[in-house]
Formats: structure tokens, C-alpha cells, sequence
């Protein structure tokens, strides 16, 4: 081999987070395989065919290949890329809002999925759980709709004031279970898990009451956002395309997550606290700053990322925002994990879980496979990424280094 | 049981741990393995229990080769490990703790207490190891705790006993005792393999030393060997055993204790109104045995625990009962007791660890953003001048021995502005030559003017250590002395009872 394929062949070896990932996506994608395989009425037929008349297991394996790939295809296709469609515009310059449709409509999901994630993975840094994004979330759209709805501004004020009203709402979201573990002990694990539901009744609540529900109806459901409030689609309203300014603001919580968790001093000693808590009170780190800090600032983004949903794509909130397998705020805690709590992971995980969200809806149209398949290869990998081992296993992987090994959710019930 | 271990061969990645180690221990032999720490002690015994295999080499029991491929195999051929921290479930009395594994049983499944007791008598009796088989493990003081997880192996019938630094974590008493111990059980044909690094007991019990560094044998000797001898062995040069210091010249009182009262976690006051004073440019050394609260004391003066009543005064300053933050930014430095719980961050780089108490502090940080270049040329200039053995700033402090994270921990403090400096339990769990280097430090620092208070568990650390002698016994100050005065009379201030001619 030559030095620099050696060099890529021993980076694999050596089970770096990164290949860990990758390998975990490959074994998702094969339980994905196996599920689609067992549940499949035209592969099953084949197979109990196989051995009794046509085509033999030959043909019973081309189905199953088949199937299978038709599936992965449309989820590819229909969150990434379609490749004769995408050539067809190159070459006529024509229908590029069905070319891009899929990439836009990824990157629409992934706004929100990323900003909740960093809002997740910084309270993990911290050490701390947040099981309650969700709940953070739906405050956060709430507050956001209300200033959007019931303030008279010009836009130039009033869209940084809706995403602001979103993350107070988030603030208001975090700090309760922040001071209560603070001044009380309470675990967060339990007060942000219930928040949720107090959260949701009280969106419900809002819904149904005025000033905010739609007038003249009585549906749970609330005024349209004004236009000078909506995060615009990037490419201009006739475009076609979904995809909004929510991007800028996800690419700013980004880049501020970064400088938190890399670069600033509070993040420094969140990170202390998270790794040490021992160390980080004998190093005269204040406990109980640090925690109700790193709680206000998850709570703020998990807001900020309600908010950003419903002004790029909505509008308005009803009884089903954010509920159910919509619920971003809990998948957030999933790509946190997978994205190893960092930054730049999470907005990796987020484009890859977004992509088989939007992936699995266009596959369910196409072969009728249903669109939950995409949810259980969510899940496998993240058990994949959590469990390196197994990974290391499966793929005769090199000794991890000591720090892949440590699962990011250690500290549970500490 | 006869043990032999040939060219026993373990490397981890390009770090070769045991390199062609030959060990032969004869029945009924206490057979000492002295090494400084990462010599690979821990993982020759590591192999010899089961726990890792050998890459190369075999280990003998009577003469006949065996294959150990986990600690079942191990404790089957009859070999016990007592590790050095202990195995054992604190909430369950001491008979649950030794059948645990192992329970005798009578018809129906029914535990068989009654048997477990007598089993636990016998084996007392025949050895000397009294201990109350209905005692709950967690009453029970370290020294007896140690006792259990001996009875523990020899309930499993082992002929070999390895016992990994038994006496890191007793006190002197207490060592005094399982000397004894260890003595009966070879009379008795058992054999003992035991690690240690500290030369004065292992002289005392040991019928043959062997020596290894950086993994291979480097000789072995009859316990006749001078401690200096044994010490050039382990560190390849001679290392001065006494700390070279000239004689103090104190000035005002920096740090100022005054009728501390400290209650622990129970509720009781540990510290019972203790007053202490100590002057810039002297060392106060604080002996006792542990848990005559000493631990609670640091605790209070470094802002970690409540204060109950009485003052602490660090330059004139009244520090009672403020924050760590605070009474770290008064220029009070601490070396703590539990450097890997208190001291650092393990998964964090060394250089992120160099300034775990001063990430706020210029250059390291301004207006909340840290200047990571300022904080990694901090790290790599102490790197330098304290001589920390990394790889480099970046590299994770879990990567570094015990001796060099210590380093890390006094390197960092020593570089804060400071008026005093708490160290406890400065060198344990180091090797001689840390240690060395750590004293020096430590007289460098009241050399500079700084007052010194150093809190040991080590007698002859306490003695060439402290300008003057504190002992303290049931959370009072028993005496305070000047080092000269005789290890008997110290002795007994450490029991409570003062000896003629001290106050």
C-alpha cells in the first residue's frame, strides 16, 4: 500500500469517533436492510417461493435486492439528491424547485434539529440532563407567535423581537428546573421530563384563549404570523423551495456554540463541571451559577429553535406543534448524543437525521414501506454510537482510545 | 505453592509494561515487588491474577505450566489478590462479604450463616485476623476492612496471596499489624507476593526483594540491602532520602487557625476547636493517624466545608467561611488530599489542567473569551520548569503517571500568586523520585516567604518535612514539637496521651 492509504487504512483502525459514526450508519442502514427484509410481503413471498417452484433462491435474492435498494434509493433520493431529475435541470436549466426540493426540504428540518441539539448537548457538557427541550421548544413558539401576533412593529424590529420573545420563552422553560436543582436538589432528569406535559397544556391553553387563538374559530389554533415576522425562504418565495433564513440562524447558534463550548470561560468551567464536579468546586467554581447558567442558555436555544420552526415553515402553532414524532426537542437529545455533544458533530447528526426523516416520508410514497422504518435506523444508530464496543467488534476495529470509550451519557442519576 | 514466572512479556501499544520479567516465588515466602509507579507492577500481578494476558511467556504453579485467562482461573489455582482498593460491599456485614461468590447453603437454598461465622473464626484464629463477623464492612476501620478482603481469599483456599500496596492506605499501627499477618500466613506455607514502593517496610517483612523499572527486572536482593541500595535500584541513581533544607527563619503568621470547629457529614465535630499558626517562611507539618480530622481541617481552611465556629485568617484576612473562589483569589494554594477527585480534570488536556483555578485570570482569559495560545504557552513553560513527563500541553492528563499528574497539580499551584500553601498528602502514591522532587518544591516555597502547611500520614515525611510538628488526635492539636523530638514521643501524641517534658 502506499504511505497515504496506509495512513487512511490506520486512521480506520485506530477508532477514531469520527469512523465509529460512519460504521454506525453502515450497521443502522443494515438493520434497516434486515427489518425491510422481514416485514416485506413481495420478499417474504419470494422466499417461501425460493425452494418449491419458479426462479429458485436466485430470483427470491433478486427481489430482496431489489426491495431493499428501492427503498434506500428513495430515501436518498428524496432528501438528497434525485440524479436523472438533477440532470435534467442541468442539462434543459429547467424545474430546478423539483431538483433542489429535496436538499431544501432537508435543510428546512435540520434548522430546528440543530439548534435544539446544541441546546441539549451543552447541558450534557454541563453534566446535566435536559430532557425537557420539547417543552422548551413549545414555549418558545408560543412566546415567539404571541409578540409576532399581538405587536404592531416595523420588521426590522419586529423579527428580532419575535426570536427573542422565542427565547425568553425557552429561558423561562429552563430556568424552573435549573433553580429547583439548584436550591432544592430536585433531579432535572424528572422536572424537565415533566415540564414537558406542563408545557404542552399550556400551549393548549393559549391556543383555546384569547388573544391568541384565531378569531371566530374553535379549533386549538393560533393567528398566522404577519409576514414581516416570518423567517423568509432563502431563495425568495417563488422559488418553490421551503428552506429558509432559519439557516443564518442556525449557523449563528452554531458558530456561538463553538465559542461557548471551545472558547469562553463559562463553557470552560461548564466542561469543568461536567468531567469533575469535584475538582470543579475545589477550583473554586460555583456550583450552583454554573448549572442554573448552562440551564438558562439550553432553555434560550431549545426556544429559539420553536421559534425558528414555526417562523420558517408554518406560521402558526396548532394542538399538534411539536407533539408526537414531531417532537424535535427529544430527537435533539438523540443527534446530541450522536454528534458527541459538539458542535459540529450535532450539525452533522442533525443533516443526517433530518435527511432520513424526509427520506422516509418519500420512500413510504414510493414503495409503501412505512415511513417508521426511517425512525428504527435512527435509532439503531444511535445505539451503534453508544455502544463503540460493539462497533469495534463488528468491525475488528484497533483499541479505542480511552475517550471514545466514555458513552456521553455517563452521569446519569448523579 | 511454588510459583514461577518465565519472560512474561506485555506490551500495550508501543509501550512495552512487563519486558521479559523471570519471578520465582518458593512456598512460604514473602516475596516484596518494589518498583516506582508505572515500573509495571501493577501489571505483572495484573497478568499473574488473569485480569490481562501475557503477549509472551508462562507462569508456572508447582512446575506446571498454566493458563489464567481470568481471575476464576486465578483464584481456582489458588491464588488470591488483594487489590488496593477493596472489594467489598460496605452495607453488608463481613460473613456476606467473605461467602459472597461462595455462599454455603443449606437445604432450600437457605443461606448458611452459621457456617460462614464458624469459617471466619477458624480462619482468625489460625491466623491472627480478629474481626467481628457481624460487623457491617462500612463500620469497620481500613485496617479491618483490609482484614476481610484477606479472609476473603484464604476463604477461597489460596496458597499465594498478592497484595497490592496493602499498606498505601493504613496507618502506621495498622501496618505494624498486617506485618504480623503476613508473617503468621507464610509460617503457616502460605506464599505472599507483595508490591510496595515504600523501602523501610519492605526490608522489615521481606524474605527477597526483587526490583523493577520500566519493566524488567533489574535484580534481587536479600532484605539486608541498605535502603539506598534498594533506592538507587529502583530509580537507576542515588536519591537523597532526607529533604536538604536549611533552617527556617519564620516571620509574621500568614495562616491563622483559630478555635476551629468543623462537624463531618454525621454531624459530629471533627475538628474540636483546633488553633494552629503558621509563619511566613516556615513548614508546618500536621501529623496523625487519619481520620483524626485533619482532612475536615484542609477542608475548612480551603472554603470546601462549613465552618461551624472559630476563625481562619490567611494574611490578616478573615477567610472564614467564603467561597473556594474567594479564598483561592486570596493567594491561599492547595495541594489536595484526593489529587484525581479534587485536583484535575483527567479527560481535560494538561494544559487546560494548568489553569483549572485561574481560567478567568489574565492572559488565560479576557472580557469571557479564553486566549487558548496564552493558556498553552502558561502550560508549556511550567511543563518545562517542573520537568512534567507528556507528550505534549494537548495530551490528556489521564495519560500521565500519578507522579507527573501530581506534578501538574504543584506546578499549577506554585505559579499562582500565593501568601500560603496547603499540602496534603503530597507525595503519596509517588515514586522516590517525585517525591524528592516534590519536597524541594515544597522548601522552595517557604524559602520564597510562604507559609507552609503540610498534613501527612507519612511519619518520615512529617519529621524531615515540618519546621515544627503538629499532631493531631481526635480533631485536637495534641502537641506541637520540634522534628527532632523522638518518633516515640510523637507516637504517643498521635494516641492522645502526651509524653513527659511536652506541653
Amino acid at each position: 500500500m502506499t504511505p497515504s492509504l496506509r495512513r487512511l487504512w490506520d486512521r480506520y483502525r485506530s477508532a477514531s469517533p469520527v469512523t465509529i459514526s460512519l460504521l454506525a450508519l453502515v450497521l443502522g442502514l443494515v438493520v434497516g436492510a434486515v427489518i425491510i427484509f422481514a416485514t416485506t410481503p413481495a420478499i417474504l413471498d419470494a422466499w417461501r417461493g425460493a425452494f418449491h417452484s419458479w426462479g429458485g433462491p436466485g430470483h427470491a435474492l433478486k427481489v430482496t435486492f431489489d426491495n431493499v435498494g428501492a427503498a434506500y434509493r428513495s430515501i436518498f433520493t428524496g432528501s438528497i439528491v434525485d440524479p436523472p431529475q438533477f440532470w435534467h435541470s442541468v442539462t434543459t436549466g429547467r424545474d430546478w424547485t423539483a431538483s433542489l426540493t429535496p436538499l431544501s426540504e432537508t435543510f428546512t428540518y435540520a434548522i430546528p434539529l440543530v439548534i435544539a441539539s446544541i441546546a441539549v448537548g451543552i447541558t450534557f457538557q454541563t453534566g446535566l440532563f435536559n430532557i425537557g427541550a420539547n417543552g422548551q421548544a413549545i414555549l418558545g413558539g408560543v412566546a415567539g407567535v404571541a409578540v409576532a401576533t399581538l405587536v404592531h412593529l416595523p420588521m426590522v424590529l419586529h423579527l428580532p423581537l419575535t426570536l427573542l420573545a422565542g427565547i425568553a420563552g425557552g429561558v423561562v422553560g429552563g430556568a424552573i428546573p435549573g433553580l429547583l436543582k439548584a436550591y432544592t436538589g430536585a433531579h432535572e432528569v424528572i422536572v424537565t421530563l415533566m415540564f414537558n406535559y406542563v408545557a404542552s397544556y399550556f400551549m393548549l391553553f393559549c391556543l383555546l384563549s384569547t388573544p391568541l387563538q384565531l378569531p371566530n374559530q374553535t379549533n386549538a389554533i393560533s393567528r398566522t404570523m404577519p409576514g414581516g415576522t416570518q423567517l423568509a425562504p432563502l431563495f425568495g418565495t417563488a422559488s418553490g423551495l421551503r428552506v429558509n433564513y432559519g439557516v443564518v440562524v442556525a449557523l449563528a447558534v452554531t458558530v456561538f456554540a463553538l465559542w461557548l463550548l471551545n472558547r469562553s470561560s463559562i463553557g470552560f468551567e461548564f466542561r469543568i463541571t461536567g468531567a469533575n464536579p469535584h475538582a470543579a468546586r475545589a477550583s473554586g467554581i460555583n456550583a450552583r451559577r454554573t448549572l442554573v447558567t448552562s440551564f438558562l442558555i439550553s432553555g434560550g436555544l431549545a426556544g429559539l429553535a420553536g421559534v425558528a420552526w414555526v417562523a420558517g415553515t408554518t406560521h402558526y402553532i396548532d394542538q399538534n406543534f411539536l407533539q408526537g414524532s414531531a417532537g424535535i426537542g427529544f430527537t435533539a437529545i438523540t443527534v446530541s448524543l450522536l454528534g458527541r455533544n459538539r458542535p459540529i458533530g450535532i450539525v452533522w447528526g442533525s443533516l443526517l437525521f433530518a435527511a432520513l426523516e424526509v427520506g422516509g416520508s418519500n420512500m413510504q410514497a414510493n414503495t409503501g414501506i412505512p415511513y417508521d422504518l426511517a425512525t428504527v435506523i435512527q435509532s439503531a444508530i444511535v445505539i451503534f454510537v453508544a455502544t463503540p464496543v460493539l462497533v469495534k467488534e463488528i468491525f475488528r476495529l484497533r483499541a479505542l482510545r480511552a475517550e471514545s470509550v466514555k458513552v456521553a451519557t455517563a452521569g446519569w442519576g448523579s | 505453592m511454588r510459583l514461577e514466572l518465565r519472560g512474561i512479556t506485555k506490551k500495550f501499544g508501543s509501550l512495552t509494561a512487563n519486558d521479559h520479567i523471570d519471578l520465582v516465588v518458593e512456598p512460604g515466602q514473602i516475596h516484596c515487588l518494589l518498583g516506582e509507579n508505572g515500573a509495571g507492577k501493577s501489571t505483572l500481578m495484573n497478568v499473574l491474577f488473569g485480569l490481562l494476558q501475557a503477549d509472551e511467556g508462562e507462569i508456572l504453579i508447582d512446575g506446571e505450566p498454566v493458563r489464567l485467562a481470568n481471575s476464576g482461573d486465578a483464584v481456582r489455582r489458588g491464588i488470591g489478590m488483594v487489590h488496593q482498593h477493596f472489594m467489598l460491599v460496605p452495607v453488608f456485614t463481613v460473613a456476606e462479604n467473605v461467602v459472597l461468590g461462595f455462599e454455603p447453603t443449606r437445604s432450600l437454598d437457605r443461606l448458611d450463616y452459621a457456617r460462614a461465622r464458624e469459617d471466619i473464626r477458624s480462619v482468625s484464629r489460625e491466623f491472627g485476623l480478629e474481626v467481628d463477623p457481624d460487623a457491617t464492612v462500612e463500620s469497620l476501620p481500613i485496617g479491618l476492612q483490609q482484614r476481610v478482603e484477606i479472609i476473603k481469599a484464604l476463604g477461597h483456599d489460596a496458597q499465594l496471596l498478592i497484595l497490592d500496596e496493602p499498606t498505601a492506605v493504613l496507618t502506621p499501627q495498622e501496618a505494624d499489624a498486617l506485618m504480623g499477618i503476613m508473617r503468621s500466613l507464610a509460617a503457616s506455607g502460605k506464599s505472599i507476593l507483595f508490591i510496595s514502593h515504600k523501602l523501610k517496610e519492605v526490608r522489615h517483612v521481606s524474605d527477597v526483594i526483587t526490583v523493577i523499572r520500566a519493566g524488567r527486572v533489574i535484580g534481587s536482593v536479600p532484605p539486608s540491602a541498605t535502603e539506598s541500595e534498594l533506592a538507587a535500584m529502583m530509580v537507576g541513581r542515588e536519591v537523597s532520602l532526607v529533604v536538604d533544607k536549611t533552617t527556617a527563619a519564620p516571620r509574621e503568621p500568614l495562616l491563622e487557625v483559630r478555635d476551629l470547629v468543623v462537624r463531618d457529614d454525621r454531624g459530629l465535630p471533627v475538628v474540636d476547636g483546633v488553633s494552629l499558626e503558621v509563619r511566613a517562611g516556615e513548614i508546618v507539618a500536621l501529623a496523625g493517624v487519619q481520620g483524626n480530622g485533619q482532612t475536615e481541617l484542609v477542608e475548612a481552611i480551603t472554603g470546601l466545608r462549613h465552618v461551624e465556629s472559630g476563625s481562619v485568617l490567611l494574611a490578616g484576612r478573615d477567610i472564614t467561611n467564603r467561597s473556594p473562589r474567594d479564598i483561592l483569589d486570596a493567594g491561599l494554594g492547595h495541594i489536595p488530599e484526593d489529587r484525581q477527585r479534587d485536583g484535575v480534570v483527567l479527560s481535560m488536556s494538561v494544559a487546560d489542567n494548568m489553569v483549572l483555578n485561574t481560567p478567568r485570570r489574565p492572559p488565560f482569559a479576557r472580557r469571557g473569551t479564553r486566549n487558548l495560545r496564552a493558556v498553552r504557552d502558561h502550560a508549556e513553560s511550567l511543563v518545562e520548569s517542573f520537568d512534567v513527563r507528556t507528550s505534549s500541553v494537548d495530551a490528556p492528563l489521564s495519560s500521565l503517571s500519578g507522579g507527573n499528574q501530581q506534578k501538574v497539580i504543584v506546578a499549577r499551584e506554585l505559579s499562582r500568586p500565593l501568601q500560603a500553601l496547603v499540602a496534603s498528602q503530597p507525595t503519596r502514591g509517588l515514586d522516590v523520585g517525585s517525591i524528592e522532587y516534590v519536597h524541594r518544591e515544597i522548601v522552595r516555597v517557604r524559602d520564597e516567604g510562604h507559609a507552609v502547611l503540610i498534613v501527612s500520614s507519612e511519619l518520615d515525611e512529617v519529621m524531615a518535612l515540618g519546621d515544627r510538628v503538629a499532631v493531631m488526635f481526635q480533631g485536637r492539636i495534641t502537641g506541637v514539637v520540634d522534628p527532632s523530638t523522638s518518633r516515640e514521643d510523637v507516637g504517643l501524641l498521635m494516641t492522645g496521651s502526651a509524653p513527659a517534658g511536652i506541653a
